[in-house]
């Protein structure tokens, strides 16, 4: 099964009804194992306390963030570049929970900071452009809210999407350019980590959890907006048929098919 | 070339006549920078440090305010269909209408700051410094908003919802502008590294702003 095939919404909807249960499944785990590790087995730090389970949160929800706005900006290429109609839906999926995750990564940390800096807010470099990551994601909603054909929107929001893309480049970056207050980047650089392995294994967990999470939710918010879609149609499609009936014959038109 | 030229004045002179011309933007810029000293008080030593800053924002709002007409004026009289079917690139006819917007709006602004340094108290250099910058960074504003006005062009009430599309674009150049323009009042920093980023936001701007204008024009069109 190629992407292409999945341009058949219905195909794509019977492959999402097989894969969910196992997705729900194996998220369910993963987190349980995760959240396991990260509480009773990940030891504390000697200097943060208990505080620093908190990083097995944040971490996670913070990597996902940009991970959301990645996914986003693939699939409007996929909707600007092939027109796959599937990419429209994914993107628009995206934005909600991109939104979530950057919420869920700035309130981690703001209640994070406030044992460790004295201040639930800094304007710390890497601080600022997660805000600014999150007006774009709101942004994006706003701008996929305000437009109302679906096909239209989803060109625009590809438009501003990968315009955006730059941002989120310069987001990733700016620890480099104004490194300030937010420790340096440490899982992930020349040399290896520069974390115990007790604490980067629980935190591999709830990187897998939260992906497989990201993942989870990706599909059944992607399945709901196939169907809000369909239901947009078939509304269009009642309406144009009998112009003039009354709500009765709308019912009983509305049935009369798929997109 | 020709059409060029005509499409240039054409712009230059409807932004200029059309809802109180240029100086409404500069009279929008003169009262954002009035309202800061009421807001944090009328300490010159505070304001000359903080005064590169406000008059960045005040141009990036007074910018922003000017936006939602960079297209919307030729969609609702019909002639954005003839320039998207005109045949010439619309890509350059984008670029043409932002260079002319910026002339009509955005260069007051950069010709106002020298007088409104003066309210927030700056020092010869600092004028010379925010001047030279907003000259060289404004351009990128207007461009890089150029891509929010063609995404919200068919929306009927699209100027808010511009600005919060265009302020999270526009941050990296705030950051570079007030950065360089502070370079002589505070030693430690630098003046012409961020200097040329600013200069590479613009120059990046003139690329990826018409580009991406230009495609959010053609589908709103159809």
């Amino acid at each position: 099964m190629t992407l292409y095939d999945l341009a058949n919404p219905t195909r794509f909807l019977k492959l999402v009804k097989v894969l969910l249960p196992w997705l729900i499944v194996a998220t369910v785990a993963a987190l349980a194992v995760g959240l396991y590790f990260a509480f009773f087995v990940a030891p504390e730090d000697y200097q943060q306390g208990q505080t620093v389970r908190i990083m097995f949160v944040h971490v996670p929800a913070a990597q996902l963030a940009l991970m959301c706005y990645a996914m986003m900006a693939l699939s409007s290429i996929g909707s600007l570049v092939w027109k796959h109609p599937l990419a429209d839906v994914s993107a628009k999926a995206s934005a909600p929970i991109g939104a979530a995750f950057t919420f869920l990564a700035l309130f981690s940390g703001a209640i994070w900071g406030k044992p460790m800096w004295g201040t639930f807010w800094v304007w710390d470099a890497r601080l600022t452009s997660f805000l600014v990551l999150f007006i774009m994601y709101l942004g994006i909603i706003a701008l996929w809210k305000a437009i109302e054909d679906p096909i239209k929107a989803a060109k625009v929001n590809a438009i501003i999407t990968l315009v955006g893309v730059i941002n989120v480049v310069i987001i990733k970056f700016s620890v480099e350019w104004w490194n300030t207050l937010h420790q340096p980047p440490s899982i992930i650089r020349s040399g290896g980590p520069a974390i115990h392995s007790s604490i980067l294994i629980p935190l591999g967990l709830m990187a897998l959890a939260f992906v497989l999470l990201f993942v989870t939710l990706h599909l059944m918010s992607m399945r709901n907006e196939i169907m809000r879609r369909r239901i947009r149609a078939m509304r269009m499609r009642a309406a144009s048929v009998a112009p003039a009936a009354s709500s009765n014959t709308v019912t009983k038109a509305a049935p009369a098919g798929a997109r | 070339m020709n059409w060029m030229k005509c499409l240039f004045v054409r712009e230059y002179q409807l932004a200029n006549r059309v809802g109180g011309g240029a100086l409404i933007g500069v009279l929008f810029f003169l009262a954002v920078v009035t309202i800061f000293p009421f807001g944090v008080g009328p300490d010159m030593i505070l304001l000359s440090r903080i005064g590169a800053a406000i008059l960045w924002i005040g141009a990036l709002l007074a910018t922003l305010l000017g936006l939602d007409r960079l297209f919307q004026a030729d969609r609702e009289d019909g002639s954005l269909e003839l320039l998207v079917m005109s045949g010439r690139s619309l890509e350059l006819v984008v670029l043409i209408k932002c260079a002319a917007h910026w002339a009509a709006t955005g260069l007051p602004l950069v010709l106002a700051t020298p007088v409104l340094s003066l309210f927030v108290g700056l020092d010869f250099q600092s004028i010379v410094l925010v001047t030279l910058t907003l000259l060289v960074g404004a351009p990128a504003l207007t461009l890089v908003g150029a891509v929010g006005a063609g995404v919200t062009v068919s929306m009927r009430r699209g100027g808010v919802l511009l600005s919060i599309l265009v302020i999270p674009l526009a941050i990296p150049i705030l950051i570079f502008g007030v950065s360089a323009a502070t370079a002589g009042a505070i030693d430690s920093n630098n003046f012409l590294v961020p200097f040329l980023f600013l200069c590479a936001l613009t120059l990046f701007g003139l690329v990826v702003g018409p580009l991406a204008a230009a495609a959010a024009l053609r589908v709103s069109g159809d």
